[in-house]
């Protein structure tokens, strides 16, 4: 074990670790500038235990257990039969000759199956597929996959299926929203195309790691929905180069845990001493003052991608980021909120680079109070 | 946003109260406006669970279905939601009056229907399940009543016209609210209905932060709809419907149906509530003076429409055709404009913005020659000169056309912009709205020491090309399109 890892089950403590999955990985990507978020995330720690350890109410990840129902109802009706659905869909809508294909099952084999051993396994399949020349298409079904997340290795073990086809590996996902008239939910599909762009990611670094190339792995990601009203499933192919794009750069832009490890005391511990019951036990305080040691960097929208949201609002009320990220850029270089209220209304002098922005404020601020002063 | 909207949220949060974003509301609201309040079953495509719908705030209607997976009882849900909305349209549609005098004039509704949704989602509520609808078929194997057929070409109607910035036919409550006052927290959170309530209207003896925090939780404030908290799914509303399911004896069904039916409306009713307060918080806001003009406009449409329904008009495609996509985007982008600018005309908040970024100044009338003329084409015309001292950063340059809001968009033309110590000094040339005699109007042109207002922003747009007609649309846009008449497929539809 690496001191980076030993460090990292510090942070954890007894907890058992929590598993990234694309999700995490894609909202983590979404703002990388969060040190409490990559410190946490990598340590495994669950953050909605650390919330609700603080009082916090979360609503981030809930779904509806009818929602979770359904979708998995329609996930079983793609893949019954060795994915018989599935596989008319590949040769229908995508227009994949596929005769007749292999199917790798790659689910757990029991509940003693180690995420380690699975990985393996999934390893081992993958790169037997991709050295072979057979024309045969595969369908492997929930591999495990590995990714390098500031510098540290992370599994994510996805609820898809890999095909592969001639030379070429194609990520398929299973998605339980409509395609209403040939359109989708954008910000669903957005989701669903910034996760896909993580496990070709993944499915690439593994293949690079083996020796093999890397660019077998397509960047069209087959995404499978249900029709319109029904529960039928149709197939599109979505094009994930952009959201790689963004991924690769903002992986390499996040700071690599050993350097957020140097910023923050040896003896700090997010462990929430649990008892026998599975209650905690730490002080509230106590463990806000050890969250509050890692700074965070906080935006409205973490409060929908980050179990944390609610904790770093409060710990930010008062200053600008809380009320959105265009107000943020509107008053740039001023921090809290009211500093701008002091700067408009001219109780404060600007510093050095706030000149432009008050003065904009202050005009602001003088048209206001004349054209509100007729209805007051 | 805006540096204006800005402030206005860091002074909101800063005193912990609502901070108001336009002087006056620029939102026609009805005498009688409709509201839903919609929910779904969680993981289906838009497959209605309940809605509480009326205009009467004491008495809602309350429609629930008995199986919210039956094609059968969506269609039920569609055909008793029809009774409510189809029978204020028609009510609306039977009073009309002539547009003016002369043998010209057409005939108008005298007040058009107006539906309010609490949120955004609502609206996209309204869409699909009017898309769910419409192409169905009133006889064949697939028969529906005809007012469920129709409900769903009057349901996409409406959606479509909430795209239009200057709508007023079907809107959202919390975006309503949004236009008028800004709060203390982010747009997103603005989103929740009860969170932005909150700020508005919080609770009787509730300061502000008790009130939010409050709003948040979705035990005390179940979320706007049409989504439903999945807690309550969990605790309640999945062992209701599996009752439901396995109820073997009528008794036994109607039974589980008045629990769900219960536990529904508690549900529904704190957002029926709010969604009318917020209704009511609006009306004390004093109506801006180019609101009725755009209702008249509003109401022409639906009568319209009305007449295309009555004629027993196709209801529409699935998809536009290309022809049908430019019309709309064309007129998105002019109703947009033309509401931009009456808005900036008619709120002296609204032309702040302008006025920050340049695109408009306020001042002092230093300077007047209101007898000038200049040579025209065949006698000389009057071209006053009026000379304006601004502290205002202006970006305007000599040449450009300007125009009045307080003298309904009088044009002029800047002749010099000229620094000055505090300033800007602008000398601007009247061109219209002067009257055809030797002088100017009474009232015309501003007087000596006047303060006034002139923007670059204009509501008059001028189409230079007329729209080709159906049959001569261009191979750009896939030529003529083929005939959007309703298919037995899409009546067959399955909604599983």
């Amino acid at each position: 074990m690496s001191v980076v890892d030993e460090r990292l089950n510090a942070l954890r403590g007894a907890a058992p670790r929590k598993p990234h999955n694309a999700r995490t990985l894609a909202a983590l990507a979404a703002n990388p500038g969060c040190l409490r978020r990559t410190l946490l995330d990598a340590a495994g720690i669950d953050k909605g235990q650390i919330a609700q350890g603080l009082g916090v109410r979360i609503s981030i990840g809930q779904m509806s257990s009818i929602a979770i129902a359904r979708g998995k109802g329609f996930e079983a009706k793609v893949k019954a039969d060795g994915c018989a659905e599935l596989l008319r869909l590949l040769r229908e809508h995508i227009g994949l000759p596929v005769a007749e294909v292999h199917y790798h099952d790659l689910n757990p084999a029991d509940t003693d199956d180690r995420i380690t051993s699975r990985l393996r396994r999934s390893r081992h399949a993958l790169r037997v597929s991709a050295e072979s020349n057979e024309p045969t298409g595969t369908l492997f079904d929930h591999p495990i996959l590995q990714l390098t997340v500031n510098g540290v290795q992370v599994r994510i073990e996805p609820d898809l299926i890999a095909f592969k086809l001639g030379n070429q590996f194609f990520i398929v996902e299973v998605k339980s929203f409509a395609i209403l008239d040939g359109t989708a939910d954008s910000g669903k599909v957005a989701a669903a195309a910034q996760q896909s762009a993580v496990y070709v990611l993944a499915m690439r670094e593994m293949l690079q790691t083996a020796g093999l190339d890397p660019d077998m792995v397509s960047d069209q990601v087959v995404l499978v929905c249900p029709k319109d009203f029904s529960n039928h499933p149709v197939a599109e192919l979505l094009d994930v180069r952009k959201q790689l794009a963004t991924l690769k750069r903002q992986l390499d832009r996040m700071e690599s845990v050993e350097s957020v490890l140097r910023l923050v005391p040896p003896d700090l511990s997010f462990d929430l001493r649990l008892d026998d019951a599975g209650r905690p036990t730490r002080d509230p305080q106590e463990l806000a003052a050890a969250v509050f040691q890692v700074t965070a960097r906080y935006s409205p929208e973490c409060l929908g991608a980050c179990e944390l949201g609610g904790v770093c609002r409060s710990e930010a009320s008062g200053m600008v980021p809380v009320l959105g990220r265009v107000v943020r850029e509107d008053l740039g270089g001023i921090d809290s909120i009211k500093e701008a209220v002091e700067l408009a209304t001219g109780l404060r002098e600007p510093d050095a680079g706030q000149q432009q922005a008050s003065d904009l404020l202050r005009r602001a601020y003088g048209m206001r109070e004349a054209a509100l002063g007729a209805v007051r | 946003m805006t540096v204006l909207t800005s402030l206005a949220k860091a002074l909101a949060a800063y005193s912990m109260g609502p901070q108001r974003l336009t002087v006056f509301r620029h939102q026609y609201i009805s005498s009688k406006p409709i509201v839903i309040v919609p929910l779904t079953l969680a993981g289906e495509t838009n497959a209605p669970l309940a809605a509480m719908v009326g205009s009467d705030r004491a008495r809602p209607t309350l429609i629930v279905t008995r199986q919210p997976r039956e094609r059968a009882e969506r269609l039920q849900f569609a055909g008793r939601l029809a009774s409510e909305l189809l029978f204020p349209i028609e009510m609306a549609a039977q009073r009309t009056q002539p547009t003016g005098p002369g043998p010209n004039a057409r005939m108008r509704v005298v007040d058009a229907p107006q539906i309010w949704v609490p949120n955004p989602a609502g609206i996209e509520f309204v869409r699909t399940l009017g898309r769910m609808t419409r192409l169905r078929q009133i006889e064949g194997p697939w028969a529906v009543p005809k007012k469920v057929r129709d409900l769903g070409i009057w349901l996409t109607w409406f959606a479509e016209q909430a795209e239009f910035a200057d709508t007023g036919a079907l809107i959202a409550a919390t975006q309503a609210l949004a236009a008028v006052w800004a709060t203390g927290q982010s747009d997103l959170e603005d989103g929740n209905l009860a969170a932005q309530m909150a700020w508005l209207d919080p609770p009787e003896g509730m300061d502000v932060a008790s009130a939010v925090s409050r709003a948040e939780n979705p035990q005390l404030c179940p979320p706007a709809g049409p989504t439903t908290d999945p807690t309550f799914d969990r605790l309640f509303l999945e062992p209701a419907l599996r009752d439901l399911a396995s109820a073997r004896t009528p008794a036994a069904h109607s039974a589980v149906h008045r629990r769900l039916t219960a536990m529904l409306e508690e549900q529904m009713r704190p957002t029926w509530e709010l969604v009318w307060t917020a209704i009511d918080l609006l009306l004390e806001v004093t109506e801006a003076p180019r609101v009725p003009k755009r209702w008249e406009q509003q109401r022409d449409r639906f009568t319209s429409f009305h007449q295309y329904v009555a004629n027993g008009g196709n209801p529409q495609a699935k998809r536009d055709s290309a022809g049908r996509s430019a019309h709309r985007l064309a007129e998105l982008e002019q109703r947009m404009a033309a509401f931009e600018a009456q808005r900036a005309y008619d709120d002296p908040l609204v032309i702040a913005d302008y006025r920050l970024t340049g695109e408009a100044f306020a001042g002092q009338v230093v300077d007047v020659d209101a007898t000038r003329r200049v040579p025209g084409l065949r006698r000389s015309v009057l071209r006053p000169l009026v000379t304006v001292a601004t502290s205002d950063q202006v970006h305007l340059d000599v040449d450009q056309h300007v125009y009045d809001p307080a003298r309904n968009g009088q044009q002029a033309v800047i002749t010099s912009v000229n620094e000055t110590e505090d300033g800007w000094r602008i000398e601007l040339e009247l061109q219209n709205q002067m009257g055809g005699g030797q002088t100017a109007k009474p009232g015309s042109v501003p007087l000596l020491g006047e303060e006034v207002t002139y923007t670059s922003v204009t509501e008059t747009f001028v189409r230079r090309r007329p729209w080709p007609t159906r049959e001569e649309t261009p191979w750009t846009h896939g030529g003529p399109p083929p005939d959007s008449t309703p298919v037995v497929e899409d009546a067959a539809e399955d909604w599983s």
